[in-house]
């Protein structure tokens, strides 16, 4: 366990140098040298922070590097976080906050969702994000990734790895399943998370703002794919966000996620039961659904998300979104690409589960 | 020469208003209104004409008046008074029909403006985020006032097929909110506190009745250089808000129902009149309805004055204070802050607001 700590302050090293000195001295406190006074305020405010504040959950990290001087930090710092909390809720009570047109929230996603996640996403799996540079820093871009995990918890960590990794603070917008915007409750949370529905209309009006899309192809036949047939890619849909990405002319990035295949290994399908409940499948898993809900808890494995390099779109003339054999191609270059990935990726995994 | 303006619907308040707008341009020389019902509201010195549009006697009232544009705005959800929803469709589609009917008899008519709705679109979770003119509903409306809508724009299709020498421009309206605006979804924002759809947080958009009545006016005269209206347009002032922004911006707390709960309150709250929680306003409040307006800006070259936000605040500021007023709220949360910071041992700072 003591690994599973250390890990993510190495990716947090690795992702910011402003970051490491934290990290470095909350080690020092907890050797007893240094000086532990100022490290145990530093804990303390982030336990008696009651609201959802501005900085995420590693904020006893985080807050630090912002004050040098060692007397004002902990003054300043616990009344400017529980002001912005405050300031936080009275813009949520009061309703003074914005949405954009497919209904992302942007500061809720910042500040509260994403805060939720981040320890799933941290701790949890402990993610290894690699190749964050191959996404650009501004202008549309249509990240492809593999879909498994019987939950769609892979589109989750990636829209986490994008938004605390990647420089220029993007935000993966991510094209979800039909059946998502059907359920109570998950539609919202992903209306608000920033997901829209998985179609040409929406994708282009995305990609046209500029903005990154993420889109799993596989669709229902990679999430529910038996735990026998895991890593193995699925058919890509019929190549429509091929013809997305070539019309609008934003570059591809394929994206090979490991680890979340293992989360539920799905040794079963309750056809009958799925049927009956409106689902494509319903997973029977060693745990899920004998223990009940302690079932459905997934299985604490290594992640590993590879942004692959950008295939451009940008040189085709305008007709050839319509040109069924290119589409063909360039769908299975991209897929290619991330099957070679996901093998390479899974043969330097030391384990399933570190 | 000037021009004689024909209008249906007059009877409502946004057609009172249009009216009395238009008079005041300048190229217009005659308003003939029409209603079945005498308005309440004066009509600006515009020739009222009592005439049914279900009736064949619209024929004669647009010959004998030898008006060359029609705007028609008697297409409505909600009953004006005491009528039935039979009445309602009626007037929508028979009337709609009739009045067809006589344009195209009418050698005269040379420009049509129809009063449509993004209803047409239906709301349906399979639907895009966000819907252009074009965009073929998944699901067509199954009844009532959207029903209604997709009937009329059909007809007014066939009789632009039928007349190409006239000019046809229907106007795709999202909700219309404003101080004076009379609609299900107003009554709805009156309610003192709003039932909502356990689990869903639709994506609203409105428009101001301004704007409503500047877009009408824009539609029913010669377009300016550079822009065209005739065509279908998408109206809607910019931005978008969700349901749970809208009853904390109103101070009226919401009640979460779980979808049949809401279903069967909707027809129990219909039966007493409350208000018409019409099934359509249902599946709006369920999954909600966002339009594209690219071709309202760069076709039509309109420009609202008023976005979402700023029409819903209008609209606030013309209704009493809810339950919960937002100020009391925000005052609430500013005491908290001072007493927290004065508690911690320092002096409350302004970075609270």
């Amino acid at each position: 366990m003591a690994d599973a700590k250390v890990i993510p302050f190495d990716d947090d090293r690795s992702r910011s140098a402003a970051v490491q000195r934290p990290a470095r001295r909350r080690g020092a406190g907890s050797r007893r040298t240094g000086e532990p006074a100022v490290v145990r305020e530093v804990g303390e405010v982030g336990e008696v922070q009651p609201l959802p504040g501005r900085f995420p959950a590693q904020d006893d990290v985080s807050v630090t590097p912002e004050e040098e001087p060692p007397r004002q930090p902990r003054d300043g710092g616990l009344e400017r976080r529980v002001a912005s909390g405050l300031a936080f809720l009275r813009r949520r009570l009061t309703g003074d906050y914005d949405v954009d047109d497919f209904g992302y929230d942007e500061e809720l996603t910042d500040q509260v969702l994403m805060s939720l996640l981040r320890p799933v996403y941290d701790k949890y799996f402990r993610v290894e994000v690699k190749g964050i540079e191959n996404i650009p820093a501004e202008g549309g871009a249509l990240i492809v990734a593999n879909h498994s995990g019987t939950l769609p918890l892979d589109g989750l960590m990636m829209q986490v790895a994008v938004h605390d990794h990647h420089p220029a603070d993007r935000h993966l917008r991510l094209l979800a399943a039909d059946l998502v915007f059907v359920l109570p409750v998950v539609n919202e949370l992903a209306r608000k998370l920033g997901h829209t529905l998985a179609c040409a209309e929406d994708a282009e009006r995305l990609l046209g703002a500029g903005e990154l899309v993420g889109v799993m192809p596989e669709g229902f036949k990679g999430i529910g794919k038996p735990f026998g047939e895991r890593y193995k890619l699925q058919r890509f849909g019929r190549g429509g966000f091929v013809s997305t990405a070539l019309r609008k002319g934003v570059p591809i990035i394929p994206c090979s996620i490991v680890g979340a295949e293992e989360i539920y290994p799905m040794i079963g399908n309750a056809k009958t039961l799925a049927r009956l409940l409106g689902f494509p499948y319903f997973p029977l898993t060693p745990t899920f659904p004998w223990l009940g809900p302690l079932g459905a808890i997934p299985l604490p494995t290594k992640w590993t998300i590879q942004f692959g390099e950008p295939i451009p779109t940008d040189g085709y003339p305008p007709e050839a979104a319509e040109d069924p054999m290119l589409m063909f191609n360039l769908t299975d270059q991209v897929r290619e690409q991330i099957q070679h990935t996901l093998y390479k990726l899974l043969v330097q995994r030391r384990s399933v589960f570190f | 020469m000037g021009k004689v303006v024909l209008v249906t619907g007059v009877a409502r308040q946004l057609g009172g208003r249009f009216v009395r707008r238009i008079q005041r341009d300048p190229q217009v020389d005659r308003v003939v209104a029409v209603d079945a019902v005498r308005p309440e509201h004066h009509l600006g010195g515009a020739d009222f004409i009592q005439a049914d549009i279900r009736q064949p006697t619209i024929a004669r009232v647009l010959a004998e008046t030898g008006a060359d544009t029609v705007v028609h705005m008697d297409v409505t959800g909600t009953a004006l008074g005491s009528g039935s929803r039979t009445t309602v469709k009626e007037t929508n589609v028979i009337g709609t029909m009739q009045l067809l009917g006589a344009c195209q008899k009418s050698p005269t008519v040379k420009r049509l403006v129809v009063k449509s709705s993004t209803n047409v679109y239906g709301s349906a979770p399979r639907d895009p985020a966000v819907f252009t003119e074009t965009t073929p509903p998944k699901s067509l409306p199954s009844g009532g006032f959207a029903k209604d809508a997709v009937e009329v724009e059909g007809y007014v299709r066939g009789f632009a097929r039928r007349r190409p020498d006239v000019a046809v421009c229907v106007l795709r309206f999202a909700n219309i909110l404003g101080p004076t605006a009379e609609t299900p979804l107003a009554s709805y924002f009156s309610l003192p506190v709003l039932p909502t759809v356990f689990g869903y947080d639709p994506r609203l958009q409105f428009v101001h009745e301004d704007d409503a009545v500047e877009v009408l006016r824009i539609a029913s005269h010669e377009p300016e250089r550079g822009t065209l209206n005739s065509g279908t347009f998408n109206i809607a002032g910019d931005g978008v808000l969700l349901l749970s922004q809208c009853s904390r911006r109103l101070g009226r707390p919401t009640v979460p129902l779980l979808l049949p709960a809401v279903t069967w309150a909707g027809s129990l709250v219909r039966t007493l009149g409350v208000s018409d929680f019409s099934p359509e306003q249902i599946r709006l409040l369920t999954h909600g309805r966002v339009v594209a307006t690219d071709q309202m800006r760069e076709t039509l070259g309109f420009k609202p004055k008023y976005t979402t936000a700023e029409t819903f605040a209008d609209f606030v500021r013309s209704r009493g204070p809810g339950l919960l007023p937002p100020e009391a709220l925000a005052g609430a949360v500013d005491r908290i802050a001072t007493l927290t910071l004065r508690g911690s041992g320092h002096l409350p700072t302004q970075s609270a607001n």
